[in-house]
């Protein structure tokens, strides 16, 4: 299969073809597996058992999970609206590095509990006060909308960020066709509950105490917003199930938990919808949760993050946060009446 | 039981060996690529509960010892009292290196603004005090307010992990395992804490 194909007589140029420095090339990420292997560590994490290796030093972890899940290629159209000068965080640590609770707390857990998952079949139902409720099946997700691809950055409410390179379709796309009621006011959006698949759903220890289904909500001036984003698919492909597969919000203003992943519904709604860390923490987390170097979370401070990207150790970058992480040429104006301290 | 000098001996480096095999470990993830998307957190997170762990190790020795008579145990309390303090000084260089790229202005404002950091500023401060008693030569010569230190222990058994409680998001059920766990080692020691007033 060729590198870049050709689509309308534009060469589609990947971003992860462009600039070489910014990716980890796939030789070093290979070489780096092969010293693992050639220490032995695999082989000896694998042969104890996992509640030794979830034991008192948390000595071995796991290792990279048997069977990997499956992305495949997308095709796209690259969105030149939605492009950052940055570099993009390597693929392996956006899909190494996840928040994901109903597969555990921990940031590998992700990786380490859903690469068994089933994304196919899915349905996806866009309902409540709309003109014509819209049921989206597995292949609906990738065909009924034209996919593009748009590079934003993620500022985690811990004070971390990545830039991802996203594959899908803005939200108000599919709110359109569904065809918005003049009396809704807010958009509900709700994770697939699956206790079986999602381990942090049937196990309180693994599943950090929230209560499942995760759900989110914005207001339908967020939600109608362009940059509010569907994607089903990074770095080209479409989702890894740690990554929210197949179907998952992007909403690059706000932090990284209103980007509510693997979504089943979207209720149109006539009232604020209840949100997952909100019902949780209220004096922590809001309905809101815009991206704000000046409103600290109770427990640290917002005022900087650090920026995960290429490299190792020690090539860390601490960066100062921006308002509304640097999108408030879109969004500022949806704020401007609201007292953010108030509303965080 | 009774351990002859080299029995101790042996004993003692196979706890040295226990308290190092995870640094070795956590150096060989790290260096391996193997620690996650972000290194930095994954080795704040493991120190942090390596010296938890150490520390819950350090208080279950005196029980032990006097309940199953094992008194040799009691000659690698200091030994793993000063692992307490290798890890918690591991945790702290990596999150103020790694972290906090040295930027000390930063530092002094989280630890005077969040209440987690604080409590774990204060427990390290103790364990500091602690370790650089910890020489027989100046043990002596500190007399009984030796013992009145290093009783700060107690301390920062409930600081820790109530340092650890604070810093999650949500998943409290094992910090608060912990609690539940420094408590009891506490209450086994009642009779010291009610004859003190």
């Amino acid at each position: 299969m060729s590198k870049n194909t050709f689509t309308k007589g534009v060469k589609r140029q990947k971003l992860w073809d462009l600039p070489d420095n910014e990716v980890t090339p796939e030789t070093v990420f290979k070489e780096r597996r092969s010293i693992v292997k050639a220490l032995g560590l695999g082989a000896l994490g694998a042969s104890i058992p996992g509640y030794v290796q979830a034991g008192l030093f948390d000595l071995f972890g796991e290792e990279t999970p048997k069977n990997v899940f499956q992305s495949s290629e997308l095709a796209f159209q690259r969105n030149s609206n939605f492009q950052l000068s940055q570099a993009l965080t390597p693929e392996d640590k956006v899909t190494r590095h996840n928040n994901f609770y109903e597969f555990g707390t921990s940031k590998q857990d992700p990786f380490e509990n859903a690469q068994s998952f089933q994304t196919e079949p899915w349905s996806l139902t866009i309902e409540g006060l709309v003109d014509k409720p819209i049921k989206l099946d597995y292949d609906a997700l990738y065909k009924r909308f034209a996919l593009e691809e748009r590079t934003y950055r993620l500022r985690c409410v811990e004070a971390w960020s990545m830039v991802i390179p996203w594959v899908g379709f803005s939200l108000a796309s599919l709110l359109k066709e569904a065809g918005v009621k003049s009396s809704a006011t807010h958009v509900a959006f709700e994770t697939l509950f699956d206790p079986d698949q999602m381990p942090g759903q049937k196990s309180r220890l693994m599943g950090g105490g929230i209560h499942y289904p995760y759900v989110e909500g914005l207001t339908i001036a967020e939600a109608m917003n362009p940059l509010s984003f569907m994607a089903v698919g990074l770095y080209g492909k479409t989702l890894p199930p740690q990554n929210g597969a197949p179907i998952r919000l992007v909403v690059p203003w706000k932090y990284g938990f209103k980007s509510i992943k693997s979504i089943v519904k979207i209720r149109v709604m006539d009232k604020q919808p209840p949100t997952s860390w909100n019902q949780l923490a209220p004096h922590e987390y809001g309905f809101y949760a815009n991206v704000n170097p000046q409103v600290d979370h109770p427990r640290w401070s917002q005022a900087s993050e650090r920026s995960i990207g290429e490299g190792g150790l020690f090539s860390a970058k601490r960066i100062p946060t921006e308002m509304f992480n640097g999108y408030g040429d879109y969004v500022a104006d949806l704020y401007k009446n609201l007292d953010l301290r108030k509303f965080y | 039981m009774r351990l002859t000098p080299r029995g101790v001996w042996w004993f003692k480096v196979l706890m040295h060996l226990m308290f190092l095999t995870p640094i070795a470990f956590l150096a060989a993830k790290v260096l391996t690529d193997n620690a996650g998307g972000d290194p930095v957190q994954y080795i704040i997170h493991y120190t942090g509960m390596g010296a938890l762990n150490a520390l819950v190790v350090t208080l279950v020795i005196s029980p032990l010892a006097k309940r199953l008579k094992l008194g040799f145990l009691m000659q690698t309390r200091r030994m793993i009292g000063l692992y307490v303090f290798v890890y918690a000084s591991l945790h702290i260089f990596a999150f103020v290196s790694l972290d906090l790229l040295f930027a000390w202005g930063f530092l002094l404002e989280e630890v005077v603004k969040r209440p987690y950091i604080l409590v774990g500023a204060l427990t390290y401060i103790i364990l500091l005090l602690l370790a650089v008693t910890s020489f027989n030569r100046l043990k002596k010569k500190m007399g009984r307010s030796w013992q009145k230190l290093h009783n700060w222990v107690y301390l920062a058994a409930l600081l820790a992990p109530i340092h650890f409680y604070w810093s999650v998001k949500s998943e409290i059920i094992e910090p608060s395992i912990y609690i539940l766990i420094c408590c009891g080692l506490l209450y086994l020691r009642k009779a010291k804490f009610l004859k003190q007033h």
